[in-house]
């Protein structure tokens, strides 16, 4: 393979891996941004989507590989029944977890967010064992360049990443549309930037909590089920790992800007791909991090998180 | 319309309202003056719910608020123009005006407030796509108090709407008051700027140290030796 192609695949595979952290990244983000929490058992709802949606190909017999028909009914509706389930879970997270801790000292719902990443990996552990999961391959599975266009090319583009990328970019852009064009999303931008304020113009803020605890979950299970469809495996403790990745892209692009996480999400791809590639899978970590320090150091709040805004 | 029967408030130990009580009526301005730190923004808060007293009752035409929460008041028909205004920043002022209609359940008469509002502050019609965050202070004022009347409330509370002003601007945003409540609202206002205040207001209230210490018609207060000496700075021979 020639250097050029390489660097090209190598961006093509960042591409699609930073567009399942932008998804984590964002949901981590949001709830950064309106309840001022690390909730470090995002990455672990992330997970819970990989399951959950694995559980539901296989509760409609579904483990061969799909045929047109069948994709066009079963992936729209496994995906949003995933959805809905990883929102409602990280809705309910935020009920028992966080919110009676609203007002206590901020390192109290932090360590709660610990406790129940715990406990949802755990739950995973008990309900789908410690193995290392197979997740069918229902998606099929093809070359783009090759087999469609019949090009003669090193560069592999395929069909899973073309579901990653339809998957989540108009994901990413529709959240987009939402807080910046809808009533509701403005009024969820208002709370995150002022609670108090924000209640004083009519606006319930503990329903837009719930409302970005949904939101979050909805995406970060979206991106646990293209995870799943895309590498065929799946284990109890990755969303710890994921989480991580996520969190650093959440706080690489600004923590509580969503523009940034998104953005930080494709950096992190892109960098860590990269390292893989030119540097050794087992720096990737240190490489990403390093970026990370680097990038506090001269940008303390964030590619594009603005100085921290005086709360009220 | 709105009656305050022996609020206490705190903050923590912290006992910043002892037990006042006032009153306004349907179409009045009222002012609250006292120096720094006697009470008057927690009042306010403590009426829009944002603070819950621990002993009193509010009631806005007869139906207690005092154990809503904020955005239930709201909806009641009371709205604020905050301490420090408390503008959006990121959020363009079109936005912000937007926001102050959240909780209108007659969304149909938005666009006719928004017109009314900008009619009262033709500043905001020039700069309706800027960001709140760059407004200067009269505008983000302005913005502050158009925010409030897009909620159309029946009182509308103004929490010193005249600090940090040009001697100018102060006097328009008097002015201003006074026209919002000759188009029908009821304000209670907080003010440092005591003489201008009660020359707009009809009745006064004197606060000092968590205590309601006086109160009368607003010319009375003007004429009262303890609003002459500790609130207008007056000598006497
Ligand atoms: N968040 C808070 N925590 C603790 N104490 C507070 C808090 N906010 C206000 N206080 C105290 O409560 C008292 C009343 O404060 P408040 O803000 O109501 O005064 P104010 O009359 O509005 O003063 P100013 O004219 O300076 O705005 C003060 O003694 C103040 O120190
Ligand atoms: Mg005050």
């Amino acid at each position: 393979m020639h250097w050029s192609e390489l660097i090209i695949q190598q961006t093509i595979n960042g591409l699609t891996r930073g567009a399942i952290f932008a998804c984590i990244a964002l949901g981590y983000t949001m709830v950064y941004g309106i309840i001022e929490l690390i909730n470090f058992a995002h990455g672990d709802i992330f997970m819970l989507g990989l399951m959950v949606s694995l559980t539901l190909f296989a509760a409609l017999g579904l483990a061969h590989t799909l045929g047109p028909w069948e994709l066009l009914i079963f992936m729209p509706l496994i995906l949003v029944l995933t959805m809905l389930i990883t929102g409602f879970l990280n809705l309910a997270v935020d009920r028992i977890a966080y919110r009676p801790l609203r007002r206590a000292p901020r390192l109290v719902p932090l360590i709660s967010a610990i406790g129940v990443s715990f406990m949802l990996e755990n739950l995973a552990l008990v309900w789908k064992g410690p193995y290392v999961l197979s997740y069918p391959d229902v998606f099929p599975s093809f070359d783009i360049l090759r087999d469609v266009f019949h090009l003669e090319s090193e560069i592999y583009v395929t069909s899973k990443d073309l579901l990653v990328i339809g998957v989540t970019i108009p994901l990413i852009f529709g959240l987009h549309f939402f807080v910046t064009r809808t009533f509701w999303g403005k009024a969820m931008r208002a709370t995150a930037q002022d609670p108090e304020t924000a209640a004083a113009m009519g606006i319930d803020v503990e329903r837009m909590i719930m409302l970005t605890c949904f939101i979050g979950g909805a995406l970060a299970g979206a991106a646990g089920m293209v995870h799943g469809l895309y590498y065929n495996i799946g284990q109890w403790w990755m969303g710890y790992q994921a989480g991580l990745r996520a969190f650093t892209a959440a706080v690489l692009g600004g923590i509580g800007n969503m523009p940034g996480a998104a953005l930080g999400g494709f950096v992190i791809g892109f960098l860590s791909t990269w390292s893989d590639q030119y540097i050794s899978a087992r720096w990737t970590n240190a490489v990403v991090f390093s970026i990370l320090i680097l990038v506090l150091v001269f940008r303390p709040h964030g590619l594009l998180g603005e100085p921290a805004p005086e709360k009220h | 319309m709105l009656e305050v029967l022996d609020v206490h408030t705190s903050y923590g130990k912290i006992r910043a309202l002892k037990g006042i009580s006032l009153k306004v009526e349907r179409g009045e301005i009222v002012t609250l003056i006292g120096s720094n730190g006697a009470g008057k923004t927690t009042a306010l808060k403590t009426i829009i719910g944002t603070l819950k007293p621990h002993r009193g009752e509010i009631r806005l035409d007869g139906n207690r608020i005092d154990r809503l929460s904020t955005d239930k008041v709201v909806r009641m028909g009371i709205a604020q123009s905050p301490e420090g205004r408390r503008i959006f920043a990121r959020m363009s002022v079109l936005e912000n005006l937007e926001l102050g209609a959240f909780a209108r359940a007659d969304k149909h008469n938005v666009a006719a407030d928004m017109g009314r509002v900008l009619a009262l502050f033709p500043r905001l019609g020039e700069r309706l796509q800027q960001k709140g965050g760059t407004l200067s202070g009269g505008e983000q004022q302005m913005l502050a108090m158009g925010r409030a009347l897009m909620a159309n409330p029946k009182l509308l509370l103004l929490d010193e709407p005249s600090m940090g002003l040009s001697p100018i601007l102060v006097e328009t945003i008097f002015e201003t008051i006074r026209n919002i409540r000759q188009q029908g609202t009821t304000i209670l206002l907080v003010e440092q700027n005591a003489r201008m205040a009660l020359r707009i207001s009809d009745r006064g209230y004197v606060i000092q140290a968590g205590y309601i210490v006086l109160h009368d018609r607003a010319d009375d207060l003007l004429r009262s030796d303890l609003v002459r000496k500790s609130y207008l700075g007056e000598k006497f021979a």
